[in-house]
């Protein structure tokens, strides 16, 4: 029989070495951005680099863009920012809205209209890419972040409200009905009981919807065009119209679009676990 | 006045939500039934002609589209399975009280930060028959001599696609298993501990059915997501090759876009919808019971 101390060690180090196991795609990725050409195509593959170069993220950040074809990932990681997080502040301010709404007020239809906010989150994008091209081309949005963030918030906010109104089911009403006896409006109490109390929930639904924007490739490839909207996602696809793709190039962009998500993701760990359960799940 | 105030504030507050998935996904449905009644293709101006039930009937005749269908079934099904078996076994491990937990925890979500055309790239790139780093290992420990065509034949094409969406979904269960086992009171655990209760005796009769709503709602999100997988398939294969790993949404795009056949595309995205939103109504209506 194993000693209790010696079963948490075996524990530990079965964890660490399955997450590295996860990881090893990821960072042969990484691995990949910075090595030179000649031994990423390699033949004897090339296992161990003899040499490292920063030089396709200087060719991102200082010129006009990665490789040959000239990739202008600055201007991607611009769209994508602002698509990803104006989509994900705005379904975050209308999500937390009706779902409290949905978890505080009584009304009629109120689980039907319910089911049908969250139905719609079944709906895959490519089923809506042409009629939502086609439309967008009437109204002017096509090619436009404006048009995309539209899109991204209404992927994202079934979502949040599922969860916003887990969340808000979570909180005792009595804290809310206390504040409306010393005088609050329903309004206030939300404002100054409820919102407080739900950050976790709010960060953890945050980075979903972040994390869905930023990484959502079929419709941004249908609604963006030119350089004033095209994406991250839709960026990567430019490494393969050559002969020989630019697996470096492709790399390093990878990484950078990784910077941001993994930077959020952090901002966010602490409430994440907190915000999960009690949101989805409750 | 107050009381008008109070039964329109509800209302006040749902209606931007409800307004926008009106516009850019109700609406944007309806048109695209509209369209999978009518001939329309994109490169023949004035085919916009309603040809009844045409569509519909071409599509239940096109054994691609069964076999398309039946691909999503065996995908979804081994799939979502696998995930949720290295997902439990890998939170198990993560809602222990080790060194660096959150650390690990926030690792472990790293593959579902990938976005998916990302991911079909790159084992895209991994399982490539000439330069890619499975071949390569496999030639380095002198495992194979020729080259194994990963992509290419049908049961390893299959197995392909499945690693790279097994990858970064695995990601996802982990994190909300986490977050679930991490949740469950401490109770019954020192109880069953006093009793004399084994290892396998509390996962069975403890820890599984407090987990269970975790498991649920963890494997709704994920089937619909990987019903609906397109990005990582469309990159590593096509659906190709000669539709062996065709899923249903590749094979959408392959009408509808590819061929520019605009009205057969919406009728046989219209069936999918439903199919996937029959299911998500179905899922949904569970989870609904517990919450109210």
């Amino acid at each position: 029989m194993l000693t209790k101390r010696s079963k948490e060690y075996i524990f530990t180090f079965l964890a660490y070495f399955v997450l590295v196991l996860i990881l090893i795609p990821a960072l042969w990725i990484i691995f990949t951005s910075i090595r030179p050409e000649v031994e990423v195509n390699a033949y004897p593959p090339v296992w161990i680099p003899k040499k490292l170069t920063l030089e396709k993220y200087q060719q991102a950040f200082f010129s006009s863009g990665i490789g040959e074809q000239a990739v202008p990932v600055r201007d991607y990681l611009r769209n994508s920012l602002i698509a990803s997080l104006g989509s994900a502040g705005i379904a975050l301010a209308l999500g937390t809205l009706a779902g409290f709404a949905f978890s505080r007020c009584g009304f009629k239809g109120k689980d039907s209209l319910f089911l049908f906010v969250i139905l719609s989150r079944a709906v895959p994008g490519i089923a809506l890419s042409l009629p939502l091209f086609m439309l967008f081309v009437k109204l002017k949005l096509l090619d436009t972040l404006t048009g995309l963030s539209l899109v991204y918030t209404a992927y994202n906010v079934p979502f949040m409200i599922w969860i916003m109104d887990g969340f808000f089911r979570e909180i005792p009403q009595d804290l809310e009905d206390a504040a409306q006896i010393d005088g609050c409006t329903k309004w206030q109490a939300f404002l100054k009981v409820d919102l407080p109390l739900c950050a976790p929930g709010l960060s953890a639904s945050g980075i979903f919807a972040f994390l869905m924007a930023w990484d959502e490739f079929q419709l941004a490839s249908v609604l963006t065009r030119s350089l004033s909207s095209k994406t991250m996602p839709v960026g990567l696809l430019e490494f393969t119209s050559e002969f020989v793709m630019d697996w470096r190039g492709m790399c390093a962009m990878a990484v950078i679009m990784f910077i941001p998500a993994i930077f959020f993701t952090f901002l966010v760990s602490k409430h994440l676990i907190k915000g999960l359960t009690f949101g989805a799940i409750k | 006045m107050a009381r008008l105030k109070e039964k329109f504030f509800p209302f006040f507050l749902i209606s931007p939500s409800v307004l926008i998935i009106l516009f850019i996904i109700t609406f944007p449905l309806g048109f695209s039934l509209y369209v999978s009644f009518t001939g329309y293709s994109l490169l023949t101006p004035g085919s916009m002609v309603f040809t009844g039930a045409e569509n519909y009937i071409t599509l239940v005749r096109d054994p691609v589209f069964w076999q398309s269908l039946k691909n999503t079934v065996i995908f979804l099904t081994i799939g979502i399975n696998t995930e949720l078996f290295l997902g439990l076994g890998i939170a198990l491990l993560l809602a222990r009280e080790l060194k660096g937990g959150r650390i690990l925890r926030t690792v472990s979500m790293i593959p579902m930060m990938f976005a998916p055309i990302l991911v079909g790239f790159q084992f895209k790139w991994f399982f490539n028959d000439q330069v890619g780093m499975i071949n390569n290992l496999l030639y380095t420990f002198n495992v194979i001599e020729k080259p194994v065509l990963w992509l290419i034949r049908r049961d390893l094409a299959m197995f392909s696609i499945l690693v790279a969406e097994i990858w970064r979904g695995t990601s996802f269960m982990i994190i909300i298993l986490t977050a679930g086992l991490m949740s469950l009171p401490k109770d019954p655990f020192e109880a069953a501990e006093v009793d004399g209760a084994s290892g396998f005796q509390k996962f069975r009769h403890i820890t599984f059915p407090l987990l269970s709503p975790f498991i649920f709602i963890a494997m709704a999100i994920r089937s619909l997501d990987i019903a609906t997988a397109f990005d990582i398939v469309q990159i590593m294969t096509g659906g190709g090759p000669a539709h062996r790993t065709e899923l249903i949404w590749t094979y959408v795009y392959r009408v509808g876009i590819v061929d520019t056949q605009f009205g057969l595309g919406s009728a046989m995205s219209y069936v999918t919808v439903i199919i996937s939103v029959g299911f998500a109504y179905y899922l949904f209506k569970q989870l609904l019971k517990t919450r109210r």
